[in-house]
């Protein structure tokens, strides 16, 4: 097997006295889609922002252990300097709201104060737009501000912007909990066109989503990690009988 | 039981019809003063009026043009000092809570509020213009920008709370750094409203008298130097409108009027600007 | 392509940002920092400076009925008691009239254009600037109170402590008006709803729901203005008659603690007189601190819930 893009050693993480993620160990390799599952407060979305070094930035919340990316710790990084190598997607669409479309797109450029020339910009803005399948139905109106698009229109304006950045990781939250079917399907189809380049980790509480997209699964239940293995083995044959338990509806 | 059901009608109405003739009572004198001050400074205001300075009592005519020139330099002074201060202090208040100095700085803020403006002005005496020898436009300026600085602190600090934190998780997911985040994403989308009370904060200030008395203390004479007294135009009003001289009190009233609108003035921009500037999210 | 824009990330990112956000998070600390020094350093500042008279003169500063600077006499009774019946009395008059606002922002007609109209008044009445009160008061309002006098065989000074209540009164009604109107929104619709459907009419509504939920709020309110009208210098100063005499009674002139600061500090020409009036700021900063806290503590409480 390649070595992984991503690891995680012995992770643990907190809200206070909450122990919200226990000692997870995974290691995830490129241009794969992982897809974690779990029950609403499993922990899930607080591994997740571990990842991205957000977790920290929640008042009273702190975390130990090591995420490698091959093999340098983020944590032993300057957060910055992990966020722009992780990209991240969230569960509501966040655009910003005071910039255009195009600005929207080169936003991580544009206000880390690097700067592009125009031809330069305009091939970001095109190319992460193109890959974020947005760029058809946007490349008429790019000095609108991002928050006229529809939801799902905002949700892949927010991916452009992460990709925009060529990050080697991308992290979503539940990225189509908030949006409609349509939207839905236009987003998971974009995911496996990005794993080309990518390697994806999605956050959802949607079975039938991480069994569609994934190529591999991690079924997290109570802050800890109960089984990660193939999508396919997984949803057929799960060896744990919690994850059994939850992709049969016994709970939710 | 039917008399008794009217009798509580026709109370509930009576009510209603004293509450609203009390309410409305406040709009009297303010349309008093208003118009009161306008006929009178009306008649003033002319070109010599706005480019003079004032005369000796006795003679005719004057201006209030060292007056104009005071308040305008002691005022932009104060926002120099004040504005990058309480902004900064606002948005440190909204991003820490529950800490220490938050906690602290709070209570501080709710104390400056109320503190008498006239107690600013006795303890910038002594911390400036005792140490500097006398009595200057700068020292006026210190009082004002204290004044000013929790208006401008709440108004920044509302504001930005107001600001779903997604977006500052947005600008962090990208690898900004804090300052940038802070600067380039929070605070133009919370532009409206901390501009708002910064236009509040000057509307405020621009017609404090009681901190300049033992500060600025007032110039008959032009005076650009901020190291030197200053008038400015509430001192102008207070000076003049308490001597005993018609000519004075006349020269009070221009005074008055153009004090009066300019603050009126600025209220209305302030309103302005919040409803133009609004982002939405 | 792809490397000439990830060398760009790598080159100019790093360090200078990363300094610049250390900086700035330390200049948002001294902001922070700037506010509680300033506070504490008033009033360290007012303590120190009203020493030399808390020595000479004790608790005979307060209740001593004589100020007499040529004397080196310094009793601020008169200005203590001057400075509660003028602000009690702005309370007296300005209360029917801001709570009459607030109820009718608050619950009658929240939006209308009059409603509008009453809510602007109201900002305007706060922002007219009180040196303009008080030269307004001074013209118009105390030949009208010298001819009320004249009528009813008082001393006709015209200006006095009920001159200067009526300004204040009209100073400070804006404070507890639109904190008032705050107060009475925050009272749930469901509470307004169940007495209506029990067939009671709107007065009843405000007298027995929204009067008991919206009243330490309303008190709130009245307390913040109250430290107002406390520290108002420049319109009482005006209308107020500046003596120094006990004041007889509500028509006779006197003199409020800030406006004998504002008449005398630049004449106080002897450390106790300075000091004596620097004692009196002192007075004044610390009622004004504790009913503006208590005003403060009420609301949060209140908003709380």
């Amino acid at each position: 097997m390649e070595r992984p893009v991503l690891t995680s050693k012995k992770l643990n993480a907190y809200f206070g006295s909450v122990h919200a993620v226990k000692n997870v160990n995974i290691e995830i390799s490129a241009n794969n889609i992982l897809a974690i599952m779990g029950p609403s407060g499993c922990g899930k979305t607080t591994f997740l922002r571990c990842i991205n070094r957000l977790h920290e930035l929640t008042p009273g919340a702190t975390s130990n252990g090591k995420i490698l990316l091959h093999d340098k710790n983020i944590y032993d990084m300057h957060p910055v300097f992990a966020r722009l190598k992780i990209g991240m997607v969230f569960q509501r669409p966040n655009p910003f709201p005071n910039l255009n479309i195009f600005d929207n797109v080169i936003a991580g450029y544009k206000l880390n104060g690097l700067k592009l020339n125009k031809v330069n910009k305009e091939r970001i803005v095109e190319d992460s737009l193109t890959k974020a399948a947005l760029w058809k139905e946007v490349k008429d109106s790019l000095h609108k501000k991002g928050t006229f698009l529809s939801g799902g229109q905002q949700q892949r304006l927010c991916i452009a912007r992460a990709i925009a950045m060529e990050p080697e990781v991308l992290l979503l939250d539940e990225p189509t909990s908030a949006l409609d079917p349509v939207s839905t399907a236009s987003i998971e189809e974009l995911l496996h066109e990005l794993k080309k380049n990518l390697t994806i980790i999605v956050v959802t509480h949607n079975m039938q989503q991480a069994a569609r997209i994934s190529d591999r699964t991690a079924f997290f239940y109570m802050g800890a990690l109960i089984e990660y293995d193939n999508t396919k083995n997984i949803f057929t044959s799960p060896k744990d009988t919690r994850t059994q338990n939850y992709i049969t509806g016994r709970f939710s | 039981m039917d008399v008794r059901l009217k009798y509580r009608v026709v109370k509930s109405k009576l009510v209603q019809v004293l509450i609203i003739m009390l309410a409305f009572t406040i709009t009297l004198p303010l349309l008093l003063i208003i118009i009161y001050i306008f006929k009178e400074g009306i008649t003033e205001i002319n070109w010599a009026f706005l480019t003079q300075i004032p005369k000796p009592v006795g003679e005719a005519g004057g201006g209030i043009a060292n007056a104009l020139a005071g308040s305008l330099i002691i005022v932009f002074t104060a926002s120099v000092i004040s504005v990058p201060i309480g902004i900064m202090g606002g948005i440190y208040f909204s991003e820490n809570k529950n800490c220490w100095l938050s906690n602290w700085g709070q209570i501080s803020v709710d104390v400056l509020q109320g503190v008498p403006s006239i107690v600013v002005g006795i303890v910038i005496y002594f911390w400036i213009v005792k140490p500097l020898g006398g009595f200057s436009a700068f020292s006026g300026s210190i009082a004002l920008a204290i004044m000013m600085l929790p208006i401008i602190i709440r108004s920044t600090e509302e504001t930005l709370k107001l600001i779903p934190s997604s977006l500052k998780e947005a600008g962090f997911a990208l690898g900004i750094p804090y300052h940038r985040v802070i600067l380039k994403i929070i605070l133009p989308c919370g532009l409206s409203g901390i501009l708002s009370g910064v236009l509040l904060s000057i509307a405020r200030i621009a017609g404090e008298t009681a901190p300049l008395l033992f500060t600025a203390f007032g110039n008959p004479y032009f005076s650009t130097d901020i190291s030197k007294p200053m008038q400015s135009l509430p001192l102008l009003v207070f000076n003049y409108a308490t001597s005993p001289y018609e000519d004075w009190h006349k020269l009070a009233w221009g005074a008055a009027l153009i004090l009066l609108f300019t603050v009126l003035l600025l209220n209305i921009i302030t309103k302005l600007t919040t409803k133009k500037w609004n982002v939405q999210f | 392509m792809e490397t000439g824009v990830k060398k760009i990330k790598k080159a100019k990112l790093p360090n200078r940002q990363i300094r610049m956000e250390v900086v700035f998070r330390h200049s948002l600390i001294s902001a922070g920092l700037v506010v509680v020094i300033l506070v504490l350093g008033i009033m360290l500042s007012l303590i120190w400076y009203s020493i030399p008279s808390m020595k000479a003169l004790g608790f005979t500063f307060i209740w001593g009925k004589t100020w007499d600077p040529v004397r080196d006499i310094y009793g601020a009774y008169p200005f203590l008691l001057g400075t509660l019946l003028t602000s009690f009395l702005a309370l007296l008059i300005s209360i029917p009239f801001s709570f009459a606002i607030a109820f009718y922002l608050g619950e009658y007609k929240p939006r209308s254009w009059l409603s509008g109209f009453l809510k602007n008044t109201v900002e305007l009445i706060a922002a007219v600037p009180s040196v303009i009160y008080g030269f307004w008061g001074l013209i118009v309002l105390v030949p009208i109170v010298q001819k009320i006098e004249m009528k009813t065989g008082i001393l006709p000074y015209g200006t006095g402590i009920f001159t200067a209540s009526l300004i204040l009164a009209i100073m400070i009604i804006p404070f507890a008006a639109s904190l008032g109107k705050e107060m009475i929104r925050l009272v749930p619709a469901s509470l307004k709803e169940g007495a209506y459907s029990l067939g009671a009419t709107r007065y009843e509504v405000i007298l027995n729901v929204i009067w008991p939920y919206s009243k330490p709020g309303l008190f709130a309110g009245v307390l913040l203005s109250l430290g107002r009208a406390l520290g108002e210098t420049m319109a009482v100063t005006m209308v107020i008659g500046n003596t120094s005499m006990v004041p007889k009674n509500i028509f006779s002139p006197g003199n409020t603690m800030a406006s004998v600061i504002a008449n005398e500090f630049t004449e106080a020409d002897h450390t106790l007189y300075l000091s004596a009036l620097i004692e009196l700021g002192l007075v004044l900063f610390l009622v004004t601190i504790v009913i503006n806290l208590a005003g403060k503590r009420i609301i949060k409480r209140f908003t709380n819930i």
